[in-house]
């Protein structure tokens, strides 16, 4: 089986990523762009021996994903944009409760119902908060099913070693495109710790208590104390980026997901014709990879970051860039899709 | 709930003999009760059946937003809180992965009849092999006494200064009755703890509910009436007087259901 290639969605691929990981618990609600997943995972529990809920609603999707990871396992639901919006009360009780799981967001157009297109709009939902409180989660952007796969296992890893959600940002285009995939059977193996926290019945040990609630004086700045050194960890250890050309370029592009992939194309074709342009692209966007941008701050002359949405992590790249240079944006919303000729327009009128 | 008492045999607790000891199950903790507050009383016939069935070890209980919040002051047994009024569907993903551990969820009606509506119902709807204890006092006690949805017609709360009009904030809500149409509720019965003759009904009825999952025979549920004093306004007696005279005559006591 080992680097077996087979054909199938971005939705699919996560799915499997999950199984790969040991995914044993799923719980979901319809909406598309995602509903692939969904039904994936579906079968996919039903074969290995998992649990597979079609919730009530995105509330208690995620609520029981809450249960099944406070119980000990690994859980994870799925979405897209309108219904992660609803499961952020859960997700913040999950930061909160240092519950790990894994959460996919297949974004679409925004805001509102918005469309099913592919959109980038909840990038400050994702890595801003979302719900209420101070809490990080580890967002990964993968950009081919292939890496939907393979970071939906490493997201499972990262959950239960920082005991904290991950989540899996994604769009419709890379959710529903199809493309080969390799499996990595006998070749990944799941990171797998000690829960010595989760509930199973308090049998030879005191009770165990998962709670966010602490009224008791001064006991919850603490707990948040504890949480930001978290994070910190997290962001020490979690960033992950790619580049191209960043230490070689006039113009460094930042996109990340989907839209890197028409970014790489664009750069390239700009190269082609005697332009230097180079590519940042964000693995995880949060921990946001900083220090490459401020890197490529020192060599390039210009920023140009495109993203499917008004311009969000054109935000987080004009903070790492700290005045030093200009930063550009192209953006589309609404299901619209920056093509590689508006990106090397772009590009052109840039250089 | 402050006791020094001695604890009885896990196992063997709540036989004739060991009736004023405390149960192993509960806590030796400081209350945070309000004075004629039901809570107390509840948790208390919840340990008593946990420990008389010896399934301490193995119990996880979903505690609800409410009075009832820190219930794991109480308790001695594995807890976890819950988003409010998502307790059945936290019960939900913790019983699916664990279905040889007894869980139940702990709520009241704000937690269980307003904000998680849609959770009770569907959990029901499943057939969640899952206990639910219902504490219906007809307010919102934690956030100082709001009308909740099964506040009485007439009654006077903090958002019904003029006492609960049906034309404005609609009828009380009857939970047990609407779930009793589910195929997948299989034990319904709704008590009060407002006299010792009715607590000892309520002992029985949470029982009844814990064996129902143990012999895996799916959803339970008590709605056990309890009193608010504070804010009801009126004194320990008198809010045990009008569970009888009033609350009870809109919530039938009694076994709405058992298969």
């Amino acid at each position: 089986m080992s680097g077996k290639k087979i054909l199938i969605c971005g939705n699919e691929a996560c799915g499997e990523g999950a199984v790969m990981a040991g995914c044993a618990f799923y719980a979901g609600y319809p909406i598309t762009p995602q509903n692939e997943l969904t039904s994936y995972m579906a079968k996919r529990m039903g074969e290995t021996g998992g649990v597979f809920i079609q919730a009530e609603t995105e509330l208690a999707a995620i609520n029981m994903v809450l249960g099944a990871s406070a119980a000990g396992v690994r859980a994870m639901t799925s979405s897209s944009s309108p219904g992660v919006s609803l499961k952020q009360e859960g997700i913040s009780y999950l930061a909160g409760c240092e519950l790990p799981c894994v959460i996919v967001n297949m974004q679409r157009g925004g805001p509102g119902l918005g469309n099913i297109g592919p959109a980038q709009g909840d990038y400050f939902q994702s890595v801003k908060g979302g719900g209420h409180g101070d809490y990080k989660l580890i967002v990964l952007a993968p950009a081919s099913a292939q890496e939907l796969m393979d970071y939906t296992a490493l997201a499972f890893d990262l959950a239960d070693k920082y005991r904290n959600p991950v989540l899996i940002l994604g769009d419709g285009l890379i959710g529903q495109m199809m493309e080969p995939v390799t499996l990595r059977t006998g070749e990944y193996k799941p990171q797998r710790v000690e829960k010595p926290w989760a509930l199973t019945g308090c049998a030879g040990r005191k009770q165990n208590i998962i709670r966010s609630l602490l009224l008791g004086d001064g006991a919850l700045e603490e707990h948040n104390k504890k949480l930001q050194e978290k994070f910190a960890r997290m962001k020490e250890a979690e960033v992950r980026a790619e580049s191209f050309n960043a230490k070689d370029s006039d113009i460094v592009l930042v996109a990340y997901g989907s839209v890197a992939r028409t970014a790489k194309a664009a750069m390239q074709a700009a190269r082609d014709s005697g332009l230097k342009v180079g590519l940042i692209r964000p693995i995880t966007l949060w921990p946001f990879p900083e220090k490459m941008i401020q890197e490529a701050a020192g060599t390039c002359n210009k920023f140009l970051v495109v993203e499917m949405s008004a311009g969000q992590m054109v935000e987080d790249v004009r903070l790492a860039v700290n005045g030093k240079r200009e930063v550009h944006f192209y953006g589309r919303m609404g299901g619209g899709i920056p093509t590689e000729a508006e990106i090397v327009r772009q590009i052109e009128a840039l250089a | 709930m402050k006791t020094g008492k001695k604890k009885i045999d896990e196992g063997k607790a709540g036989t004739g003999s060991n009736i004023a000891a405390c149960p192993v199950s509960l806590k030796a903790a400081e209350n945070h009760y309000c004075a004629g507050c039901g809570h107390g009383i509840v948790h208390r016939l919840v340990c008593e059946a946990i420990d008389e069935f010896g399934i301490r070890e193995k119990t996880i209980a979903v505690a609800p937003v409410g009075c009832a919040v820190i219930a794991y002051d109480y308790w001695d047994f594995d807890v976890t809180e819950a988003p409010h009024g998502r307790t059945p569907a936290v019960a939900t993903g913790i019983k699916r992965v664990r279905p040889n551990n007894i869980v139940f969820t702990y709520q009241g009606d704000g937690d269980l009849a307003a904000i998680g509506t849609a959770e009770i119902i569907h959990a029901a709807n499943r057939g969640e092999n899952i206990t639910v204890i219902f504490v219906n006092n007809g307010v919102y006690g934690m956030t100082g006494g709001q009308m909740a949805p099964t506040t009485l017609a007439g009654q006077k709360t903090s958002t019904s200064i003029y006492g609960r009009s049906l034309r404005n904030h609609g009828y009380p809500l009857r939970m047990l009755e609407m779930l009793a149409v589910l195929p997948g509720a299989k034990y319904l019965e709704r008590v009060a703890v407002n006299s010792s003759h009715e607590v000892l009904r309520a002992r029985r009825a949470i029982k009844k509910a814990f064996k129902m999952q143990i012999d895996g025979k799916g959803f339970s549920m008590v709605e056990v009436l309890s009193m608010c004093p504070t804010y009801w306004g009126m004194t320990p007696i008198q809010a045990a007087d009008r569970i009888k005279n009033e609350v009870a005559t809109f919530y039938p006591l009694g076994v709405l259901k058992s298969c």
